[in-house]
């Protein structure tokens, strides 16, 4: 009895529950009612448990001697009995039909849809997540990986498609998630209220690396993002100073074009993520690294510590040109 | 505890036909879940007849002939089914060999005509999802009807050597109870593959 | 029609002409099962086989625990490099597949073959060579899958083994043969069982028995046999159509050729969804069973909880959809499971109120057995709330997949099945062994269970908030999921060492426990009015029943039938209805053929991952193995 409290008492932490990827830390309308709508069914329900203990604990009090026939029963208590079990049934129907009620409620508001919005497709491969910034016009569209930046306040409609197995995209403080499906699109839209980076992570078991398949969505003013569209959209800088020359080299001459792009270079591969401004990013490996000079490094030295079973191969490389390589791609801002 | 003898049931007989038998009751169990197998593929082939634009996907649907002329044979089975249920409840043993040795000879006459359509099928199981299904649902109704044959085979054999008696004829009807499952189940299928591309 | 009515052989000796001790013994020489090994694998004694399906049931549970044991050591800490990925996979996949395919499904069955016999009053169960058959099929297909994880390659694409991550191109190798033809083989035991559960409850109850007299643990798993015999065919077509994909280039989870990804989660969730309650009905029929014998008085709303159980089983087949919230269907149909995945709390809920009804009248006995079903409201009804929140669509879309759910279901399983199955062990353990389970060592057990599970399960509803994903190997320290990961970890420790009491309370009492006698709980049901352990024939003479607790109501004397054959396997098989006397039925002596079948089957199973031709010959073998099973050998079955 004593730890029904202890197990009540530990519901407090949940009002702590903040965090980058919490469910009821959120920052967009869609998290934010379904966060809501949480707490109406979580209060409901946590009355409906403790009377319902409540009720359990007043019944273990013995009522009866020990000597009556088991089989007797009172025909006027049985009668009270039926009745307050009916009565039970009937508030349990009545409280079933006032959660579906809200869902209903919720689920409409959820899933409405704006016109004309920002539209990005995101496409699970194992284990990333290529951004596609569609656009009317065909010059404008652009493509990058694990990193979706947003303006603030304003919808953005993701369609979600995978290339090759199941994942679910997944930002708990900015929406529900949604699975991407091979062969099917999905699409749901969401929205930043504030300022941020928030994050999200692959909601849907898609093999050895379904622990390390993670994307940021970067919230920034209007006028901000439209100031990283625009240097996403343009080609790869040209390196600037003499490392950067040589890395650029070492990348060109090595098995990195096989499945890389770098946009407005030879390098066209379609297999992984395209690292025209992959200096620009927060995050490496599908968030799984901060994006410094040296875990850059480490990352194509040994993909494979990082990430087992990642379809980036161990390369065999020198320690200088690698500095080089590694110099060359902090250059794509 | 002291027993009170309240009962007497030695005068009860040692076997029962139909419902009466539990045998009866194992074999519409088994009916039961293979009906609900048949009806899970049948509703995995509508689910993607459906979800595709085209369907049959890109082939033709498959010649009536083999399967019309394998619907009537096995709606026909059914009359010499009913005597050998029939003469078994009565226990003719006569009766019951003749009419088993019909129904064993349908039911090859059957499995014949089954796998002259698997030969001249549009489709290859490997072609496409239509003809993958096309196929699955074929060869699961096959396998029933196989089962079925071999099994009043086994009861052909058993009726002309020494167990011919007895309890036996009450096997003799749950074996017509289960080919008639079998016969039964094919008609949606054959509506369903056949004719439904047709419409 | 004619009628077969056999004279009865005036030689033959009957139950009427001998009683004591003389009739216990000749009945069990003519039901029992011979000595040594070619007995022991011929026999075809329900008790004997149900022992050592509970007992192989509990292995897999051990087995499977210690799976999650490893995967809690990992989880304990983030970025831990305890256990790579590969083998992380395996252990999830295995955790949930030997849980749910070879360990709740089985162990329940397995007490049904233990105990609905008795429970009904009759002899053995119906098909007892077919009951036989479904054991050795388990057993071999739970070897199976753990050979071929012992020798690392264990199934990896988890229990749930979703297209196209399962298919040919993303799982290549044999892993995913393995668990396709594993789930197969065994669903074709569970589904033989539950035929032949259905067959018993239906013929074979004791004469007098009548529908409303029947004891609310064999309408349980009455019950649950239909909802088996109507979810499990769907996983077998899926599993089937897996490996055709698999093997021979079907395309039927294709979508470049037509087929579809999704149309696999509709054929698992068929199944999966009913699978809950197959694990749960009977579980509820253990809970019935427990309060009525330690409430001393008979149950309160027979008729609601029976209706309640029908109810279960139907609306269990309409909610499958809730597992497939978040894939983009139509918002419509989600929104109507949504309605009917609310609808079975109502079912769930009348249960609930007429158990507490039932202690709230009685007088409740604080025994073991009882505290465990205590424990079961506690968790059982917290789980079953927190179901309401998966089955509202907005809400999901948050919840799915993470370690919400794994809280949510574990609540569900653990509470509410495995609860009620410790409960009904040391309710039934005396009937099984002769001797009770230690109590002293029984309370420690529930409380470290207790304690033990919350701590480590309830954490997991805030870790799942926060924003874990399940079936992670590792996470980030940056997340901030650390703490309760530990604390889990910790708790799920604890609740696993409550087993390790558990079983050296099973293994110590075996030989040291109280002696039970026939009936150490003064319980209602038939399966107490005979010794304990229950001789070959389970019942000297078949008692007729006149009220639904007949031990409670005939205090004196027990009314039998009489005129069963003492030198044959007679028993006595009744109308549907009524439980009316009807046939003398002669039961199946042993046979070594079910087990020959069950090799043969097996081996054509593994075989077939290998070539597809192992299909056509094994089935010859099996067949030629199944002719010598039902040819009648001897004079004795000849009469039969």
């Amino acid at each position: 009895m004593r730890l029904r409290i202890v197990s009540i008492a530990s519901l407090v932490p949940l009002a702590g529950c903040k965090g980058w990827q919490s469910a009821l830390d959120t920052h967009g309308p869609g998290a934010t009612s379904l966060e809501k709508l949480f707490w109406i069914f979580l209060f409901i329900l946590t009355v409906v448990w403790i009377l319902t203990m409540l009720g359990l604990l007043v019944a273990l009090r013995a009522r009866r001697d020990a000597a009556t026939d088991p089989l007797a029963v009172d025909a006027t208590r049985e009668r009270t009995m039926t009745r307050t079990v009916a009565t039970l049934v009937g508030l349990t129907a009545v409280t079933v039909l006032a959660l579906t009620g809200f869902s209903y409620a919720y689920q409409k508001r959820l899933f409405d849809r704006t016109e004309n919005v920002l539209t990005i497709k995101v496409t699970g491969h194992q284990w990333w997540w290529q951004v596609d910034y569609e656009d009317e016009q065909p010059n404008r569209t652009f493509t990058t990986a694990n990193e979706i930046h947003i303006p603030v306040g304003e919808p953005v409609r993701l369609k979600l498609e995978a290339s090759d197995v199941i994942h679910s995209f997944w930002v708990p403080s900015l929406m529900g998630k949604m699975d991407n499906i091979p062969g099917r699109q999905n699409v749901i839209e969401l929205q930043a209220d504030r300022e941020g980076v928030y994050r999200g992570q692959c909601a849907e078991f898609c093999g050895w690396q379904h622990a390390h398949m993670a994307m940021l969505i970067v919230a920034k003013p209007k006028a901000e993002f439209e100031n990283w569209k625009n240097q996403q959209i343009a080609s790869a800088s040209p390196p600037s100073d003499d490392a950067q020359k040589r890395g650029e080299q070492v990348f060109f001459t090595s098995p990195c074009v096989m499945c890389h792009s770098v946009r407005g270079t030879s390098a066209g591969g379609r297999v992984g993520p395209d690292l025209t401004h992959v200096g620009s990013r927060l995050t490496l490996a599908a968030g799984t690294l901060q994006n410094t000079r040296g875990n850059l490094a480490a990352w194509i030295v040994d993909p494979q510590r990082i990430k087992p079973g990642t379809n980036m191969p161990l390369m065999q490389i020198n320690p200088q040109d690698l500095d080089l390589l590694v110099s060359y791609l902090e250059g794509l801002k | 505890m002291r027993h009170d003898p309240v009962l007497d049931v030695s005068k009860l007989p040692t076997y029962g036909f139909g419902h009466r038998s539990p045998m009866w009751w194992g074999t519409l169990g088994f009916c039961t879940l293979e009906g609900m197998g048949f009806a899970i593929a049948i509703g995995a082939y509508l689910y993607l007849s459906f979800l595709n634009p085209q369907w049959p996907l890109s082939v033709p649907p498959p010649d009536l002939i083999w399967a019309s002329l394998l619907t009537i044979l096995l709606i026909i089975s059914i009359i010499p089914n009913y005597l050998t249920q029939k003469f078994g409840e009565e226990e003719n043993l006569a009766k019951v060999r003749v009419y088993l040795v019909v129904m064993s000879v349908l039911g090859f006459v059957a499995i014949g005509i089954r796998f002259l359509e698997f030969g001249r099928l549009h489709v290859k199981w490997d072609q496409n999802a239509y003809g993958s299904l096309l196929w699955a649902l074929l060869g699961l109704h096959t396998t029933h009807i196989i089962t079925d044959v071999v099994d009043t085979l086994v009861l052909t054999a058993l009726m002309f050597t020494r167990h011919g008696h007895g309890k036996r004829f009450s096997d003799v009807g749950d074996n017509a109870f289960y080919w008639n499952f079998v016969v039964l189940s094919w008609l949606p299928m054959y509506a369903l593959l056949y004719w439904g591309p047709r419409l | 029609m004619s009628e077969a009515y056999a004279a009865p052989d005036p030689k033959e000796l009957r139950d009427h002409q001998i009683g004591g001790p003389e009739l216990t013994a000749r009945l069990a020489k003519t039901w029992g099962t011979e000595k040594g090994l070619l007995g022991a694998l011929s026999t075809v004694d329900h008790k004997i086989i149900g022992r050592r399906y509970i007992i192989t049931a509990f292995l897999f549970l051990f087995l499977a625990g210690l799976a999650a044991v490893a995967m809690r050591l990992q989880l304990a800490r983030p970025e831990s490099r305890l256990i790579g990925p590969d083998l992380y996979n395996q252990l999830f996949t295995m955790h949930g597949t030997t849980m749910m395919f070879l360990f709740a499904v089985p162990v329940m069955e397995a007490f049904a073959v233990y105990l609905v016999p008795l429970m009904v009053g009759t002899r053995n169960i119906a098909f007892p060579r077919l009951n036989a058959f479904s054991y050795y099929v388990y057993v071999f297909g739970g070897l199976m899958i753990w050979v071929a994880f012992m020798l690392n390659i264990g199934a990896d694409v988890g229990w749930f083994a979703y297209v196209p991550l399962s298919g040919p191109e993303f799982s290549p190798g044999k892993r995913a043969d393995i668990w396709a033809q594993m789930i197969t083989f065994t669903e074709v035991s569970a589904l033989a069982v539950a035929v032949e559960i259905v067959v018993t409850v239906l013929k074979q109850r004791a004469p007098g028995m009548t529908l409303d007299r029947i004891p609310l643990f064999v309408w349980s798993v009455f019950i649950t046999s239909f909802l088996i015999i109507f979810a499990m065919p769907a996983v077998m077509i899926a599993s089937t159509f897996l490996i055709l994909d698999r093997l021979i280039g079907t395309h039927i989870f294709n979508p470049a050729e037509g087929g579809d990804a999704l149309l696999w989660q509709h054929l698992f969730w068929f199944f999966g969804h009913p699978e809950v309650y197959i694990i749960f009905l009977p579980a509820t029929g253990m809970v019935s069973a427990i309060i009525t014998t330690f409430s001393r008085r008979r149950t309160f709303g027979y008729l609601a909880l029976v209706l309640s159980l029908i109810a279960t089983g139907f609306l269990s087949f309409g909610l499958w959809v809730h597992h497939m919230f978040t894939t983009g269907l139509p918002q419509l149909g989600a929104s109507f499971f949504t309605a009917s995945s609310m609808l079975i709390a109502i079912p769930n809920g009348i249960q609930i109120f007429c158990w507490i009804a039932t202690l709230w009248d009685g007088r409740p006995i604080f025994r073991t057995p009882l505290l465990f079903v205590l424990g079961f409201f506690f968790i059982f009804v917290a789980g079953g709330l927190s179901g309401l929140i998966l089955a509202s669509v907005p809400l999901d879309t948050q919840v799915h997949d993470t370690y919400f759910v794994v809280a949510h279901f574990h609540y569900v399983l653990i509470g509410g099945a495995v609860f009620p199955l410790l409960g009904a062990v040391y309710y039934w353990y005396p009937k099984i062994v002769g001797r009770l389970l230690d109590e002293r060592i029984g309370k420690w057990h529930f409380w470290l269970a207790f304690v033990g599970f919350n701590v480590g399960f309830f954490p997991m509803h805030i870790t799942g908030l926060m924003g874990m994903p399940r079936r992670i190997y590792t996470y980030l320290p940056e997340m901030g999921w650390g703490n309760l990961n530990l604390l889990s970890s910790v708790g799920t420790l604890v609740f696993f060492f409550s087993f390790v009491v558990f079983l050296w309370n099973v293994v110590s009492s075996a030989k040291s426990g109280a002696v039970a006698g026939d009936n150490p709980w003064d319980a209602g049901t038939l399966e107490w009015a005979t010794s304990s352990p229950p001789p070959p024939q389970n019942f000297d003479r078949i008692p007729v029943v006149t009220n639904r607790e007949p031990l409670w109501a005939e205090r004196e004397k027990l009314p039998v039938a009489t005129g069963l054959s003492v030198e044959n396997r007679e028993l006595i098989v009744s109308t549907v209805t009524e439980a009316r006397a009807d046939i003398r039925e002669t039961s199946p002596e042993p046979s070594i053929w079910p087990l020959l079948a069950a090799i043969a089957t097996g081996v054509t199973f593994i075989a077939s991952i290998f070539t597809p031709w192992a299909v056509v010959w094994g089935s010859a073998i099996v067949g030629v193995a199944l002719i010598a099973w039902f040819w009648p050998k001897g004079a004795k079955e000849d009469e039969a």
